[in-house]
């Protein structure tokens, strides 16, 4: 099996990927709800995601 | 009124649902083809597949039952039964012969964490295959 490297980012991104489209299809009961609620997900882990970079780059100064 | 009366009529009578639960265990996204939800399947089997192929080509290490302090027994058995929950990819990986030693660095850290979500993920599909076999959910 081929040896995969990624960066923080990219990998943060993967998983925000997946995690949203899961978190989408289990919650809500419509196809529309399901959609609209995965994409909000995938704002919200990506937000944090450069949000909790920023502050981790300002707290070492 | 009218849309409450039609999806009552609609929705699948309650069943049996340890076999739909084992099998979403087993098979990620099994549950929701046995009930009759191929695309909400399709996509969950696609999630927990990619999720896991990536830990493994990022070279994770699968954990081991582990105890002594409450920190470690909690680290180590619960990322075991997190790395079970994947089911068939668990079993066949270890079938395999994939053994891969924790080792230093973000992207081995990282493949870790992707086979454990991977487990975690198809928790949260078991969970809803089971309120859709119990009738609680669509």
């Amino acid at each position: 099996m081929p040896k995969m490297n990624l960066s923080h980012f990219e990998a943060a991104i993967l998983f925000a990927l997946l995690a949203s489209v899961v978190l989408g299809v289990i919650t809500k009961r419509t196809d529309a709800e399901r959609l609209r609620y995965g994409v909000r997900c995938f704002a919200y882990f990506i937000a944090a995601l450069i949000g909790l970079g920023w502050l981790m780059k300002l707290g070492h100064g | 009124m009218a849309t409450n009366v039609k999806v009552q009529a609609e929705a699948p009578p309650a069943r049996g649902w340890y076999g739909v639960v084992f099998l979403a265990w087993l098979v990620p996204g099994g549950g929701h083809f046995l009930l009759k939800r191929p695309g909400r399947g399709a996509l969950l089997l696609a999630s927990v597949a990619i999720m896991f192929l990536l830990g493994l080509m990022m070279r994770g290490a699968m954990f081991q039952p582990q105890t002594g302090d409450v920190l470690t027994t909690i680290i180590y058995c619960g990322g075991f039964l997190g790395d079970l929950a994947s089911g068939l990819f668990y079993l066949l990986a270890v079938w395999l012969g994939y053994a891969q030693p924790d080792m230093a660095g973000h992207v081995h850290d990282y493949g870790t964490k992707f086979l454990v979500a991977a487990g975690l993920m198809n928790v949260l599909a078991m969970v809803d295959a089971y309120e859709i076999a119990k009738g609680e959910k669509e």
